[in-house]
């Protein structure tokens, strides 16, 4: 039996936008307050996994040519490789720093060297939440 | 500050990662594996000449100062570990390369082998309890994935249980940890130790210590090794070799920081019981032992007898009793390590393992053969080899300690050692040549290369222990005297 | 308060032991994951429940809250989800290739 979804795929189209922003924005706010890269990776996760709900694998996959596992990979090194950076700067490992520049209109903004830690462990999350949803839906 | 002494963990952990990105590249995985574990097996050494110079070493990650950050600390005990976990790995990396198969190849082993050993690694050197939980649960992941990997029917079925008891042990190890920051509201060990001679172990602490005495045991396998025997089987040869020689390790590793660093002010309570486990550990690996059939199963429960011995050298709690045990930590990786790839081997070259349907090996493949009685001389403790001496000093550690019942034990599952292992050669290498020499499989020379290595090495350490013996006798009086670890840890 | 999250804790132990007793591979997972719960609420409660400021944001600071336990639940909370998802799918396999999701019948599966 074919399954009517036009009203799931229209909602989804949205909605994966408002939780991809909101995701975005958990990540960001986990500098000060609650937040950080888990829960922002899994709040994005939650969206491609929407999308691969409510239209099928294939089609998902030809607009996300990603290899997810790769993504995974690619976060945890960002994570580890984050914190041996502070070796390269005889510092003790894990050390983390803050930069900051000023800039044209803006005014002085920086980054955190934490950000990009959890930059990583948000694609980590990620990746790592779309392989296994995916392992186990493959073959259904 | 040295950041030296993370590299053991972060070597193999980043290059891990980085051999996700060349699945196909099989060649460029299999050289960096081994080249990462080479750079961390020569970085091993050279932290333990360091500490020979400049005492124990440590690592604020971060640069936030003990009790509160987390760190790492490298004393003579856990880089001897660390360095001899590394070079198993390398040679149990070059079997793997010619054994493992080009299907599991693909699945990513080599990735997680090196976060097998990065978190071993990690385990070893840690200085916090918590972090020491969560290197636990590196490694675990890596070795649940590594056994299941494959998938045949018989390796997911006991995968499963793995898993199930080990995620039940990682949680006692929480409500332990749990109960330990109620009691005493800090988790780096060194001030958990000092902390601990200032309140004085009442009976609150000696439960919370048994608690942690019950989940080192599920990881090591004292006494509740039930687990163990499926497990080790149904993994790839390398794979078995790896698990065997290192993770028991990584538990016993754990009781002795715990109960001779934090809780050794009530031993008549805690390491009677552990001399009691330890005893019981004997009775019932010797018994495994020589009740099967099969290779693998014999082998694997001479892994649960080990436990129990090295663990007498822990309930006698003398110095004379932790360098015994250092020195068979030592042996028994490379032992151990030997003796699965050479069951391996035979496994391979025969297509079976019942033991009744192999014989007169010799005559086909003699290396082999003389390889595993080294093997055997070696495990049992026959003087020129290298578990002569850990077993020597054990036991006058337990003479010293008037703990004559375990001596006895101790040195009777030798025998049982012994008996299990010579069944096997006997069986197996001795009597009538039933292989013909056109049929018999080709023996690789990558296969015996690596049991080869592991061969010298034993027999290395059992010509040479005044090689090691600076180091093994720094790591036993850091174990008996754990001022120096507080001193090193909390003082600048 | 705090005995109120212990008896809780209690309960979720109890009930995931139950679930951890029964033979279903899914039952068995649900349990585990009740069981990381537990342990979680039980080091919250381990850090004390008090009610106190953010910790350490300036120098002359309010009482303020434990901050370890927040990290230890966090990291306990992020291995048990890596745990789950890979026993997960390591049961989906299991499930695939042997037939059956009872463990019961795994027993004796052809032991080479």
């Amino acid at each position: 039996m074919k399954i009517n979804d036009v009203i799931l795929q229209t909602v989804a189209k949205v909605v994966v936008f408002i939780i991809l922003t909101l995701g975005v924005y958990i990540f960001l706010a986990g500098h000060h307050n609650p937040g950080g890269g888990f829960v922002g990776g899994l709040v994005l996760a939650s969206a491609l996994v929407l999308l691969y709900l409510s239209f099928d694998i294939k089609t998902v996959h030809k607009g996300l040519p990603f290899d997810f596992k790769l993504i995974a990979a690619l976060g945890a090194f960002t994570v580890v490789a984050a914190g041996v950076g502070a070796l390269f700067f005889n510092e003790s490992f894990l050390t983390q720093t803050f930069l900051s520049w000023t800039w044209p209109i803006v005014g002085k903004m920086g980054v955190s060297t934490v950000t990009i830690f959890e930059a990583g462990v948000a694609l980590a999350v990620v990746g790592v939440v779309i392989t296994i949803i995916l392992s186990i839906s493959e073959d259904v | 500050m040295n950041n030296l002494v993370v590299l053991p963990m972060i070597i193999p952990l980043l290059t891990g990662i980085a051999l996700f990105f060349f699945r196909s590249l099989l060649w460029l995985q299999r050289l960096i594996s081994i080249g990462a574990m080479l750079a961390a097996s020569a970085v091993s050494i050279y932290i333990l000449h360091l500490i020979q110079r400049d005492g124990i070493l440590r690592l604020d990650f971060g640069g936030w100062k003990p009790p509160f950050g987390i760190l790492f600390v490298a004393d003579s005990f856990a880089m001897l570990l660390v360095l001899a976990a590394s070079v198993i790995t390398v040679i149990c990396l070059f079997y793997a390369f010619f054994s493992i198969g080009k299907a599991r190849e693909k699945m990513y082993v080599y990735p997680f082998i090196l976060f097998l050993i990065a978190g071993v690694n990690g385990s070893f050197l840690t200085g916090d309890l918590f972090n020491l939980f969560v290197c636990f649960e590196v490694m675990l992941l890596a070795s649940y994935v590594l056994i299941s990997l494959g998938g045949k029917r018989v390796q997911l079925r006991e995968s499963f249980k793995y898993v199930a008891i080990n995620i039940l042990s990682s949680w006692l190890f929480l409500v332990a940890i749990a109960y330990l920051y109620g009691a005493v509201g800090t988790l780096n060990m060194a001030h958990l130790s000092q902390r601990i001679a200032e309140v004085g172990q009442g009976p609150l602490l000696t439960t919370i210590s048994i608690v942690f005495l019950i989940v080192f045991s599920l990881k090591a396998g004292l006494v509740l090794y039930h687990w163990l025997p499926g497990s080790y089987r149904v993994a790839p040869t390398a794979i078995a070799a790896l698990f065997g020689a290192l993770l028991t390790k990584v538990g016993m590793y754990a009781l002795f920081r715990v109960f001779t660093l934090l809780f050794y002010h009530q031993p008549e309570i805690t390491h009677t019981l552990i001399g009691i486990m330890a005893g019981i550990t004997l009775i019932g690996g010797s018994i495994g032992a020589i009740a099967y059939q099969n290779v693998r199963a014999i082998v694997t429960y001479n892994v649960i007898i080990t436990v129990g011995f090295i663990l007498i050298g822990l309930a006698a709690s003398t110095t004379m009793g932790y360098e015994g045990a250092a020195y068979y930590f030592i042996h028994d990786m490379v032992a151990k390590a030997l003796l699965f790839l050479l069951a391996g081997t035979m496994i391979a070259l025969t297509g079976t393992a019942a033991i009744e349907r192999m014989s007169g090996l010799i005559r086909n493949y003699p290396l082999l053969g003389w390889l595993y009685f080294i093997a055997i001389l070696s495990i049992v403790g026959i003087p020129p080899l290298s578990g002569f001496i850990g077993k020597m000093l054990i036991g006058q550690a337990a003479i010293e300690s008037h703990s004559y019942l375990l001596l006895a034990l101790g040195f009777l599952s030798s025998l049982f050692v012994l008996y299990s292992l010579l069944r096997i050669f006997l069986n197996c290498f001795w009597g009538e040549t039933i292989i013909s020499e056109e049929n018999e499989a080709p023996l690789k020379r990558g296969l015996l290369m690596p049991s080869i290595l592991l061969a010298i090495l034993s027999v290395g350490i059992g010509i040479a222990p005044e090689w090691l013996a600076p180091y093994v006798q720094d790591a036993a009086h850091t174990l008996a005297n754990p001022e120096e670890y507080i001193n090193a840890v909390l003082e600048d | 308060m705090e005995t109120l999250m212990i008896l809780l804790a209690g309960i979720l132990v109890m009930a995931a032991t139950y679930l951890l007793l029964s033979k279903n591979f899914i039952r068995v997972i649900i349990g585990t994951a009740i069981l990381s719960h537990a342990v979680h609420l039980l080091l919250m409660v381990m850090g004390g429940l008090k009610a106190g400021n953010v910790p350490l944001l300036g120098e002359n600071a309010a009482p303020y809250t434990d901050a370890l336990p927040q990290a230890l639940i966090l990291t306990a909370i992020v291995i048990s989800f890596a745990v789950t998802a890979f026993i997960l799918v390591l049961a989906y396999r299991a499930y695939k290739e042997l037939g059956t999701d009872d463990l019961e019948k795994l027993r004796g599966v052809d032991d080479e």
